[in-house]
């Protein structure tokens, strides 16, 4: 009982650092023990899940605040603190990391090279990104941000596709340059306040940041100015990992050419880390500057909306040579589509807006991780993903047809299915605020529609591709992967509320206090 | 009656409430059971279908006598809230009135017919079980449509339909064209959809977040809804935005052309998905949202409907797929409905739907058995089979009667209804005189296709007779619904008196139960004398059509070939079908596509090359010589410009770096000697 | 006249072996003699140190921190010649321009 209440304590710490002490032991397992990596890796995700599920079931939904708060001194000097919490915004961010980090170690099965080494940095990647969840000291924030970083260029770069080292090193500097900016900001952010401090609560308090009027490179800066280059500055570095146009090139090839459970984190998690970071971070400490910028920011999202809708459309019409016919492009390209409807749910501050945009963050989580998944799984089968390869998978695979359709209908945002909801919250919530874009942006679910029901058309209807009469149907362990998020996926489109109640105090929170600005 | 059965049964339970969820629940349930176990079940698991639905049926007619009995203003309603958040809420809620017990009344007998008709219709195919899973499927949502009590519980369902006939249209997805159908059917219908949508979203906001029926027609009705746009109200375009879904659903022009390809699927699926209930669904939008349209609203959907019914009629008149002429019927009659919802004839309007979904699902099952037993859709190769098929032929004859509007059948009673009031529609303002004119030209070449129909399918010669050898009745099964549906187009049926006009009633005002349960929201109906003419004028337009058939494809003393080679301009547009698709694939979808390449192309090349050419020069210069943009937009990205710098740097740098301590402690030591010499002299 | 001995005589003393030491460190191609002028620096720093102590800050700071050159500079000579005497065994030499493997 006590060892229990010991980790209740520390539940933060034990979600993050679970991950970090299954490393530690899969460090001094012998390398050819392919399975028993696999299998610790398994425990020890599976821990950190369960770890999670806990921290959701004491969490307390009517308490806008932050829980279970750990603060410990790390760096006394510059009053940096080991200083770890959740509220609504990131429980619902660490439930989906956790849980899409153990069904990953099961779609990892397929990497036969260099498995020690893989799981090594997996489990790295996901201490990183639990990490990046639960801080709230800026500078433990910004850590954990890079410690993520490395793990994943290497995921990408020793065990991607073709291309691998290209898209790893894309990755990794476009992030870079995205967490330079933000470092700029952090400083900023230090040295400005009164008294210094990385605190992102003590931040968020009003007439602790006192920003001056600044001559830099001969530019005068009034105070505003000088605010709103520094939100600037903060958006770009989170927008190149949401990714909001024109920062998104490098998600597409690094989806692409990524191993399958890296893309289901990739877009699964580290998509949300910007649209994460936008909330936690800029929206507290820069209220009126976010309020100068909504609108803006919901024009992105229109463009990111209609923009990767068309972009994804175009891997069906497009060639191969041309830079289409890719079934996973296709996806990564709906990603971008779909973190527009998160945009424009965060620009219009509205109950309806910001919640629908949260959970869309989610949901977005769950069916674009279940797509990659699929894709995944008819890749180790058969070593390509193009879309005119394939041809009447239906007759051969209904099972695997049958999982594909559900979470493409997800995608497209099928009533009954859990996307519908978050995307339908959007627009009730943005019609208010700016219905010439909410009105463009619905055009988006008609080419949502098209696109995915063609792909749909291409891979699994008409005559069966005989190249393909022995194909296997989805096995018992990928089938374990997959079921669990499409039953999430049916229950939060029937009955959103479980996840709602998680956030909607604290969401409501930090509504007023934006309304306020 | 119904509420009585469930308390005894469940007497813990509110009655109506768990009846309702049982209605709702019993195909899900069957849905559920098909989908996962249904192969391993005996017969492929369709009696779970047929008993699941037969439960709604039975439910239905229960509620149907509970009404009749408690008259018009019954109305019940339960809601509990769905989504909660401070300060919005949505709720999900179940209505109960004259309207939707109707509506579920036609749903679960159809349903049930087609169901029973589909175990001999189906019972070769290899996903038998699939198939009753997705009709199922259909049946739990087309019900849930008609039980919701606000337009967002509306539009969930609306969308399930969507999916279950997209499901069903592409069933054979073996075949390509079926595949495109069921494509093609769900984007043109969402289009549709996504404008009801934005209707939805403008109620929501004008109303402060009201989505019920009813507290949206009081708040309307309060005139509270104010706002303009362009110099259009609100409250018109929000009417003409949920319009545009029924526009999609109910295959109006413009968004018509996925329902004649919809034919694709399954026959049974057609009769009930695509002639009785799902295209159905606009017609109940509209009636279910009537009090909300406003006269110019209204006008809209008049024309429309109008000009549909006249367009899909000409469409059909020379086709020869027994299917798409039914088709392009089932498209002239929801037309005609509309057109009567338009000119306000609330009643009729809904009552057409009643009657045109027994008929026409009884025309669609008839053609289903011809296809059955002749293994052929082309009415070239039919002929003469009424003597080997005399249910089926007696059945389509009867329900081919009623939808030319003949006296004595249902389709004359409640089509004439709708002409009547758009007659007096356009007597009370004549500048609409189109509307009535269209009703009544459709009705003439309706009388004209379906007997052309039933000449060259039923009467004449054999043209295959290796297929007409082959060609035998259908089993009882099949032939069973097919009775019921060609009595339930007995005029009889709906007015208690055989001609069907109504004043001679078995029992009482009961009797037009139609007429009885529904109430106009305004006294919107007026019995003029434009009723008159419209019945003689009807039956005028009718009989003239059912003439020219009987002398072209009966006598054949006028022939079609002529008549084609006289007006070849005509006939080439007919049967082009005025190339709408033709037109919508050149200006939208070529010009769609041509977007997608180009945004494509722009991402390839102007954003990453803006990346590239901003952020490295250095490497730019180099990558002139490459052909290939996209290569060369690849290669050489900021990223590879900076490290290929820093690798020259560093190259030149590392030539200092010698290794020979003793050369770094000289330079280190004459540094220092240098430094001190500096500070002393300053 | 008495010679007095001060702390320049110190500072002149620890300055001429430190030059000493530089030279040799810089000059000379035996690994060992390096070793020996980097003895020389050393002890040059100490004598520093002590002269310092007595004369300038009076108290046993400078002594300590001599005592503990001397323990560092022993150990170093152990390590250091520890490493020439491998280096010799597998190479014969102690030149250290011979000895340049981890160059690149």
């Amino acid at each position: 009982m006590t060892y229990l209440g010991f980790i209740r304590e520390h539940l933060l710490t034990w979600i993050v650092f679970l991950p970090v002490v299954g490393m530690a032991v899969v460090l001094f397992l012998p390398k050819e023990k392919a399975g028993l990596i696999r299998w610790t890796s398994a425990f020890f995700t599976l821990l950190s899940f369960l770890a999670s599920l806990e921290l959701c079931w004491a969490f307390d939904r009517s308490e806008a605040g932050l829980q279970f708060v750990e603060k410990m001194a790390w760096i006394p000097t510059f009053n940096i603190h080991y200083y770890v919490g959740c509220d609504g915004l990131s429980i619902t961010m660490i439930l989906l990391t956790t849980l899409l980090s153990f069904l990953c170690i099961f779609a990892s099965w397929s990497i036969k090279e260099g498995v020690k080494g893989y799981f090594l940095m997996f489990l790295l990647l996901e201490a990183g990104m639990l990490g990046v969840f639960v801080s709230l000291d800026f500078f433990l924030f910004y850590v954990f941000w890079e410690l993520m970083l490395l793990p994943m260029y290497f995921l990408i770069g020793i065990w991607g596709g073709p291309k691998k080292e290209y898209a790893a090193i894309k990755f990794f500097l476009y992030t870079l340059f995205g967490s330079v900016l933000m470092l700029v900001v952090m400083l900023a952010f230090y040295f400005y306040s009164e008294p210094h401090t990385f605190d992102l609560l003590e931040l968020a308090r009003p007439q602790i940041l006192k920003i001056k009027d600044l001559n830099i490179f001969g530019i005068a800066l009034t105070i505003v100015e000088f605010r709103r280059v520094l939100f600037i500055l903060l958006f770009i570095g989170f927008a190149i990992k949401v990714p909001i146009f024109p920062f998104h090139t490098w998600l597409p090839l690094a989806h692409v050419e990524a191993p399958t459970p890296v893309s289901v984190i990739l877009a699964g998690v580290l998509l949300k880390m910007g649209a994460y970071g936008l909330l936690r971070i800029s929206f507290p400490i820069l209220p009126q500057e976010t309020y100068w910028f909504s609108y803006a920011l919901a024009l992105l999202g229109l463009v990111n909306i209609i923009y990767g809708a068309f972009c994804a459309m175009a891997q069906i019409t497009l060639p191969q040579d041309r830079g289409g016919n890719d079934w996973k492009k296709l996806i990564a390209y709906s990603s971008i589509n779909h973190m527009g409807y998160v945009l424009l749910g965060m620009a219009v501050f509205t109950t309806e807006g910001i919640n629908g945009a949260v959970f869309q963050m989610f949901n977005h989580g769950l069916t674009t991780a279940m797509l990659f998944l699929l894709v995944g799984v008819v890749y180790d089968r058969v070593h390509h993903r193009k879309l005119d390869g394939f041809g009447g998978l239906g007759v051969q695979v209904p099972i695997y047809t049958g999982l594909v359709a559900l979470a493409s209908f997800a995608s497209l945002g099928l009533p009954g299915l859990s996307s519908f909801i978050s995307e339908a919250l959007v627009f009730l919530g943005s019609f208010k605020v700016y219905p010439s874009i909410t009105i463009l942006a619905t055009l988006g679910i008609v080419i949502n529609a098209a696109f995915f029901l063609w792909a749909l058309q291409k891979i699994f209807l008409g005559p069966l591709n005989a190249q393909y009469k022995n194909l296997a149907e989805v096995n018992f362990r990928e089938l374990f992967t997959l079921v669990p998020l499409s039953v999430l996926i049916l229950f939060f489109g029937v009955y959103p509320m479980p996840v709602l109640n998680l956030m909607k105090a604290t969401l409501d929170r930090l509504l007023t206090l934006l309304q306020a600005a | 009656m119904l509420e009585s059965l469930f308390l005894k049964f469940l007497p813990s339970l509110d009655p109506m409430t768990s009846a309702m969820v049982m209605l709702l629940g019993m195909p899900l349930l069957g849905f559920v059971i098909q989908i996962f176990i249904g192969k391993r079940l005996f017969r492929g698991g369709d009696w779970v279908s047929v008993g699941t639905i037969f439960v709604s049926f039975a439910l239905s007619v229960l509620l149907f006598i509970d009404l009749l009995s408690s008259g018009p203003q019954f109305q019940w309603t339960t809601s509990w809230t769905w989504i909660d958040l401070p300060h919005f809420q949505l709720t999900m809620g179940i209505l109960v009135d004259p309207v939707t017990i109707l509506m579920l009344l036609v749903i679960t007998t159809v349903s049930f017919l087609v169901f029973l008709y589909s175990i001999g219709y189906m019972h070769e195919d290899p996903r038998y079980s699939r198939y009753f899973a997705y009709l199922s499927f259909f049946s739990f949502s087309m019900i849930g449509l008609v039980l919701a009590d606000n337009l967002f519980a509306l539009y969930i369902f609306w969308e399930l339909v969507g999916l279950a006939s997209y499901l069903l249209i592409s069933f054979w997805f073996e075949k390509p064209e079926a595949a495109e159908a069921g494509k093609k059917a769900f984007i043109v219908t969402r289009i549709g959809d996504v404008g009801m949508f934005i209707g939805i979203l403008i109620i929501f906001f004008e109303t402060n977040g009201l989505l019920h029926f009813d507290s949206i027609f009081s708040y309307v009705a309060k005139g509270q809804f104010g706002g303009e746009f362009l110099g259009i109200s609100l409250l018109t375009l929000a009417g003409i935005c949920i319009f545009l879904g029924a526009v999609g659903k109910s295959a109006q022009f413009p968004l018509h052309i996925w329902l004649p390809d919809a034919m694709e699927g399954p026959t049974p699926v057609s009769a009930l998905i695509h002639a009785a209930t799902m295209v159905a669904a606009g017609v109940y939008l509209v009636t279910r949202m009537f009090p909300f349209f406003t006269p110019e609203a209204r006008t809209v959907i008049a024309y429309t409907g109008s000009f549909t019914a006249i367009f899909a009629a000409t469409m059909a008149l020379t086709h020869n797929d027994i299917k798409k002429v039914l088709a392009y019927s089932t498209i002239s009659q929801l037309g005609i409905m509309m057109m009567g919802l338009g000119v306000g004839a609330y009643v009729a309007g809904f009552f057409h739907l009643v009657t045109h979904a027994a008929f026409k699902a009884c025309l669609f099952l008839c053609a289903g058995s011809v296809i059955h037993a002749l293994h052929t859709q082309d009415m070239r190769e039919m002929g003469g089979i009424r003597k080997k098929m005399p249910i089926t032929f007696t059945t389509m004859g009867v329900a081919t009667l009623a939808l030319s509007g003949i006296p004595f059948f249902s389709g004359f009673v409640s089509k004439d209804l709708i002409l009547g009031e758009s007659l007096s529609f356009a007597m009370e303002n004549p500048s609409h005189f189109l509307i009535p004119l269209f009703g009544f030209l459709s009705t003439g070449l309706t009388a004209f296709y379906m007997f052309r129909l039933i000449f060259m399918t039923f009467y004449g010669e054999p043209r295959d007779s290796k297929k007409f050898d082959h060609a035998h009745e259908s089993p009882w099964v099949m032939t069973l619904p097919l009775i019921i549906l060609s009595l339930c187009s007995l005029a009889i049926f709906f007015t208690g008196s055989p001609l069907g006009l109504g004043e001679l009633s078995l029992w009482g005002e009961k009797s037009q139960w139609v007429k009885y349960l529904l109430e106009p929201p305004s006294s919107s109906e007026h019995p003029t004398s434009a009723h008159l003419y419209a019945l003689i004028l009807s039956l005028t337009m009718a009989g003239c059509g059912i003439l020219f058939a009987y002398l072209i494809y009966y006598k054949q003393t006028l022939s079609s070939e002529k008549i084609a080679e006289k007006f070849k301009c005509i006939y080439k547009t007919l049967t082009h079908l005025y190339w709408i698709d033709e037109l919508y694939e050149w200006a939208v979808i070529h010009n769609l596509l041509r977007l997608n390449t180009l945004l494509a192309h722009f991402d390839n090349r102007v954003i990453d090359q803006v990346l590239v050419d901003g952020w490295a020069p250095i490497t730019i210069s180099t990558s002139t010589n490459s052909g290939d943009f996209d290569n060369r937009a690849i290669d050489q990205m900021l990223v590879d410009g900076t490290g290929k710098v820093v690798r020259a740097s560093g190259k030149e740098v590392r030539k200092i770096q010698t290794g020979k301590i003793q050369q770094y402690l000289l330079v280190g030591l004459g540094a220092v000697c240098g430094i001190l010499i500096l500070l002393t002299l300053v | 006249m008495m010679f007095a001995v001060d702390l320049r005589h110190y500072l002149v003393l620890s300055a001429i072996l430190f030059v000493l030491g530089i030279i040799g460190i810089l000059s000379r191609k035996n690994s060992v003699g390096i070793l020996m002028g980097i003895e020389l620096v050393m002890n040059s720093a100490g004598i520093n140190f002590v002269a310092f102590s007595k004369y300038v800050a009076a108290d046993l700071s400078g002594q300590i921190f001599a005592l503990f050159i001397f323990v560092i500079a022993a150990s170093e000579v152990v390590i250091a010649l520890a490493i020439i005497l491998r280096i010799y065994q597998n190479k014969t030499t102690v030149d250290i321009e011979d000895i340049k493997d981890l160059k690149c």
